[in-house]
């Protein structure tokens, strides 16, 4: 029975308390996770002091609903996240080489709990929270529109998305977390296999920042649709909006069966429903149809605004119009609806019958062709252009080189036959880390490379950022690679221990891998950190650091909050370039207007700390607490339905005053040409880029 | 990583205990269409492979160069063809492959005429095996004759899991209160290891069985030698051995002294069945009931359905 | 631009450009939403119809249906829908603060009470013959699917509550007439998914 005040809380759920009792490696392990979380928190909480930050935090961050700065907001918590979830896969990759006959240094509950947060961290709290961020700072910008179509809405969406991010980094200090992975199975997450609260912070951290997500979609979807610019036609959008609007169309269509088979669990576990129960007519296999039907269309969420990333970069970069944009439009929609054609192959072997199982494989290869013919169209763009090796060009690269070995695997695993024998096995995790890593990850990479001179002013540093890059690849190759081998070995995945002492070699490599990987974590806050000090001689303030071709790169960098002065009207693809080249790219006396836009408020972030609260309450059954919170998260809507919305307007005057300055350094000139592209003669503004060839 | 590669397909052969070293037709036929799917498929990667680097370096931004730039070519009819059609003809090749060698390694279809039986019980973390036929039982044992089609009969009796024997087979989900199948032969005598695929707590790792195949005359040998041991695995015995546990600590629970060596003598021909028709009672389960729990208590319903 | 624009659904045409624009943003955004919700029914659904089997020797809908009440809480459903959708004319004809259009949703608001008043009698109803949704897989989808939409019924009686007191009770520079629009559009899915509920589970039930 659980406690009328502490719901199912004991002392022995404490940070530290399993440490104390059983001094042994394993609990010192996660007893020094804890230390490291305390110490960032204090650290946090010293610098915000130190520096009096706490009112500018709040007036100008937490309650901003412009979407830049939502945006920066999640890249915040994607990269604090991502610190978090590498560590863990290293300290499994550590863990799982020195474990032969039992012998690892973690537990197998510990081992459990740690891929179980691995995987929900990374796919929930790094690369949605990372894409997300890209996706919410470009896009307006891109469109031509000065926000997004819900602003306010948005600022909630982070603000559920950070709640969930801080549910689960409690896990890790109050109680424990589940051990059934990040797909949380049942029966074995069912109460009777899983009793304690582990497997409850998985579900609320998900359920709660599952639908910052679904309202996320919502945003993107109806910005695409209602706020571009006049004149810019769908098939006049950049790259990047198509693969973000087919994201966005199947984010809404693929949130709402996690959602159900969650609350399906949680009904299973608190209500004593029997959806997934063994006995009573529960239907286990229901489950994992749920799930991936969730599952696999959020993969292809995830990757493709990353292929819109790698169009934007590779068509920037080899000065060049993007080649075959119809085609890769069509390859867009493709993916997204074959999407949804596929989840069974996450399952080929739970039984079902022989023909079932032949049509979700061949669908499953089928979207090989539509991102096969991404990859040719890219490699179309740098045909004849005049290719520059910049960082996010090396990402692109590496992708290249890495990515179609995931995309072979995929075919292989997209047969029955040969999954019946990979399927659960490391060959597997190489596989999906093989696509994620190269594909998601060096993909939001290119984007931050790419953009942050937009958003901040002056660019990364070239140097730190290519030698990232490369150990990012090299990193990848060495940890996941050998787990290929080791899985056609016969190494299944989630295993603490493994009694072949031939897998060891390859264990070992792997560790290394996993250490190169650190290292390149370290390298990109470095390569943030140097830029940061060195931000004078990287400033590229005029906006255009790159010589762009999209609307992003016409205003200044950073842009002003209402980002255009006038919205742009546009007659075709690459705007900007073609303004350019027609010699009109600034205009020299614009109209100043008056601009409104929403008045920031405190709604999201209240909302993130109460739907954090009532996740914590949920999780531990206090029911006062929950029961409270949720009059709270309804309380808040209700009060942003009452009142007058407000709004704050920048008169013409003000406007001027911010944009005079810039416009006419942008007019001045000269600007430079890409020789000089990664030196501090770049402006940020652009001169024509040596004689054109007839 | 294409070096690493390389290096490890030379070693392919080598490798036991998989379907690179098969025991029989089913991983045979499965090694075969791995290699006819990565040959097929890097008809697609090898161009990406070896021209984007060309491309990169050929149209690189050099100040003099004599590459042609057409920075407006968007566009150009024959290369979409072969950009959409030469994917959508290896896509049509591989499919063709998968549908055949799906359908002919469908797990439910025996591999020959009159299949021997053997009946598998998954349980945290072991298993269970029975051979109705001949009237025995093992513990992470798995005895099969050679040449002979062997069809396994699986549940669980706990939660999800998923068995495979590499060199034999792919694997397969058992789930409680539901039975699946799995056809394999093995071609040649030896011993290979099998495993369980599926996470299942704490002792997932460890969850391992052996399978040894024997010719003809030594199986029935062993098969008569077993019928006649003096451990019997009957329903209540069985009920106990469904506690958490290793295989080892279920044998020596049985008294069975020599370790996955030991058969047992069938004392229930119908203990599969009744362990699948547990979950199909009219009655909740609890923990105490449910094999495989922390408070699972020995099964005072004796493994019986309701 | 001189013509407002127009968009799917009861256009307000107001005067203001601007506002119609941000109208039809914020139905439009609503049409999004509501289409997740319905997938989320839709698997529901058929989650209900593969374990409509799975009665594990307990009640079934022989048993336990009550088509008579069911009847009634469709009628009160439709009819509700049907209010709904006069208060919608009375918003774009009597105006956003109308006396008709505050008697129109007190309607709709008394009819999907009375929803719920008899849903729930026939769950208590139930529960005495066993019928509760730990009984079987069975009856946790029946609950799980009847009861999600019964909770939507909540919200939206909680919301339209507050509509009529907005309404009521502020000034007129607060916006209304959007969340009027999406009120409706949400009650009437709801009546939508009920029609579907009512011949999933209800009627083939006891067929």
């Amino acid at each position: 029975m659980t406690h009328p005040i502490f719901g199912a809380l004991t002392l022995s759920d404490l940070p530290f308390a399993a440490f104390i009792a059983d001094p042994s490696v394993t609990e010192g392990v996660a007893a020094g996770a804890q230390v490291i979380v305390f110490l960032a928190i204090f650290a946090i909480l010293a610098v915000l002091t130190r520096y009096r930050l706490w009112g500018p935090m709040y007036r100008d961050w937490l309650c901003s609903v412009d979407h830049k700065k939502v945006g920066i907001m999640y890249m915040v918590v994607g990269v604090v996240m991502m610190a978090r979830g590498v560590i863990e896969g290293a300290v499994m990759r550590a863990n799982q080489m020195t474990a032969l006959d039992g012998g690892g240094m973690l537990s197998p509950d510990h081992v459990g709990q740690l891929f179980s947060t691995h995987g929900t961290i990374m796919i929930f709290f790094v690369a949605v929270p990372l894409v997300f961020g890209l996706i919410n700072y470009v896009l307006p910008l891109q469109l031509g529109a000065r926000d997004m179509a819900f602003p306010v809405m948005n600022q909630i969406s982070l603000g559920l998305t950070a709640a969930g991010a801080v549910l689960i980094m409690i896990s890790l200090v109050v109680g424990e977390f589940g051990t059934g992975g990040w797909t949380a199975y049942p029966p074995y997450t069912s109460r009777l296999f899983s009793p304690g609260t582990g497997t409850d912070y998985w579900i609320w951290s998900v359920l709660i920042a599952g639908v910052g997500s679904t309202l996320s979609a919502f945003n993107f979807a109806v910005t695409i649709y209602k706020k571009r610019a006049p004149g810019m036609k769908m098939m006049a959008m950049p790259i990047f909006c198509w693969t973000v609007l087919c994201s966005s169309i199947t984010l809404i269509f693929a949130m709402p069966p996690i959602t159900v088979s969650t609350i399906m669990l949680a009904a299973d576990r608190y209500l004593g429903f029997h959806f997934f129960t063994n006995d009573l007519g529960g239907e286990v296999m229901n489950y994992a149809n749920l799930f991936w039907m969730f599952g696999h269309p959020e993969v292809y969420i995830l990757i493709l605004p990353c292929y819109g990333i790698f169009a934007e970069v590779v068509s920037n970069f080899s000065a060049k119009r993007l080649y075959g944009y119809v085609s890769l439009v069509i390859a867009t929609m493709a993916i997204a609806v074959l999407s949804f054609s596929v989840w069974l192959h996450h399952f080929f072997t739970m039984g079902q019958g022989v023909n079932v199982n032949i049509a979700f494989g061949v669908a499953t290869m089928a979207i090989a062709i539509p991102t096969g013919v991404k990859l040719y169209d890219w490699m179309g763009t740098m045909f004849r252009g005049r290719v520059r090796l910049s960082t996010p060009m090396v990402y692109l690269f590496g992708f290249y080189l890495l990515f179609v070995f995931g995309g072979l695997t995929g075919v292989i695993l997209a047969n029955p036959t040969i999954d019946y024998q990979v399927h659960n096995s490391m060959f597997l995790v190489a596989h999906f880390h093989n696509v994620l890593i190269p594909g998601v990850l060096f993909g939001v990479l290119a984007g931050l490379h790419y953009w942050f001179p937009k958003a901040f002013g002056f660019r990364l540093a070239e140097r730190p950022g290519r030698i990232t890059a490369v150990l990012w690849v090299i990193g990848f190759s060495l940890t996941f690679v050998p787990l290929y081998w080791v899985g056609l070995m016969g190494l299944p995945r989630r295993a603490a221990s493994f009694a072949n002492p031939d897998y060891v070699p390859w264990l070992i490599w792997s560790a290394v891998g996993a250490a190169v990987i650190l290292a390149a974590v370290g390298s990109l806050l470095w390569t943030i950190w140097t830029s940061v000090v060195h931000r004078k001689d990287l400033a590229t303030p005029i906006g255009d650091p790159w010589d762009g071709r999209t609307l992003e790169w016409s205003v200044s960098a950073p842009p002003p909050a209402y980002n255009f002065v006038t919205i742009p009207t546009v007659a075709g693809r690459d705007p900007f370039a073609a303004a350019k080249a027609a010699g009109v790219a600034y205009a020299p006396n614009p109209v100043y207007a008056d601009i409104t836009a929403p008045a920031p408020t405190v709604v999201g972030f209240i909302i993130c700390v109460i739907s954090g609260v009532f996740g914590f309450a949920m999780v531990w059954q206090v029911w006062w607490l929950a029961a409270l919170c949720a009059l709270g998260i309804v309380g808040s809507v209700m009060w942003l339905g009452w009142r007058k919305p407000r709004t704050v307007v920048t008169t013409a005057e003000q406007v001027k005053q911010i944009d005079a300055p810039w416009r006419q350094a942008a007019l001045a000139g000269p600007g430079v040409d890409r020789g000089l592209e990664f030196t501090s003669a770049n402006r940020g503004l652009a001169a024509p880029d040596m004689v054109q060839d007839a | 990583m294409w070096v690493e590669a390389a290096a490890f397909v030379a070693t392919l052969p080598t490798v036991p205990e998989s379907m690179f070293d098969p025991m029989g037709p089913v991983a045979a036929e499965q090694k075969a269409h791995m290699i006819r799917v990565v040959l097929l498929t890097m008809i697609a990667i090898v161009p990406v492979l070896i021209g984007v680097p060309l491309l990169a370096w050929r149209y690189r931004r050099r100040p003099g160069s004599k590459a042609k730039y057409t920075p407006n070519w968007g566009f150009n009819g024959w290369l979409e063809l072969t950009m959409w059609g030469v994917p959508i003809a290896i896509i049509v090749v591989l499919a063709g492959a998968l549908v055949y060698s799906t359908k002919l390694l469908d797990p439910a279809r025996p591999i020959g005429p009159e299949p021997m039986q053997v009946q598998a019980i998954g349980l945290n973390w072991k298993w269970v095996f029975i051979y109705p036929e001949q009237g025995v039982a093992t513990i992470d044992r798995l005895v099969i004759p050679v040449g002979r089609p062997v069809e396994l009969v699986m549940t669980s009796d706990t939660v999800m899991l998923s068995p495979m024997a590499a060199a034999l087979s792919g694997q397969i989900y058992v789930m409680p209160g539901m039975v699946t199948r799995q056809n394999l032969q093995a071609d040649r005598a030896g011993s290979t290891t099998g495993r369980n695929m599926m996470y299942n707590g704490d002792g997932f790792a460890d969850q391992a069985f052996t399978v040894d195949a024997v010719p003809a005359q030594a199986f029935k040998t062993w098969a008569s030698a077993a019928s006649g041991s003096t451990v019997v695995l009957g329903a209540a015995d069985y009920a106990r051995i469904a506690a958490p546990g290793t295989g080892e600590q279920a044998l020596k629970t049985l008294g069975l002294s020599d370790g996955a060596g030991g058969a047992m003598r069938l004392g229930d021909p119908a203990l599969f069945q009744q362990v699948v028709r547990r979950y199909h009672g009219a009655t909740p389960i609890t923990a105490e009931m449910q094999p495989g729990t922390d408070r699972y208590d020995g099964g005072h319903e004796g493994g019986r359905a309701q | 631009m001189t013509a407002p624009a127009s968009y799917p659904g009861l256009n307000l045409l107001d005067s203001d450009d601007a506002a119609n624009n941000e109208t039809e943003v914020m139905v439009f955004g609503f049409w999004v939403f509501l289409m997740s919700d319905l997938v989320m029914f839709g698997l529901f659904f058929a989650t209900y119809v593969t374990m409509s089997d799975n009665l594990a020797f307990g009640p079934g809908p022989r048993q336990l249906f009550d088509l008579a009440s069911v009847g009634w809480q469709t009628a009160c459903l439709l009819v509700s829908s049907f209010a709904m959708g006069m208060g919608s004319l009375a918003l774009k004809y009597d105006g956003a603060r109308s006396r008709q259009l505050l008697m129109w949703l007190g309607v709709a608001g008394v009819l999907a009470a009375a929803f719920l008043f008899l849903e729930l009698r026939d769950f208590s109803h139930m529960a005495t013959l066993g019928g509760v949704p730990s009984r079987s897989g069975f009856l946790s989808a029946y609950y799980g699917l009847v009861g999600l939409h019964g909770v939507h019924i909540t919200f939206g009686l909680l919301w339209l509550a507050f509509m009529m007191t907005k309404i009521a009770a502020t000034p007129p520079d607060h916006p209304v007439k959007t969340q009027v629009l999406r009120l409706a559009l949400y009650w009437h899915f709801l009546g939508l998914v009920w029609v579907g509920i009512f011949s999933v589970v209800f009627l083939t039930g006891v067929a």
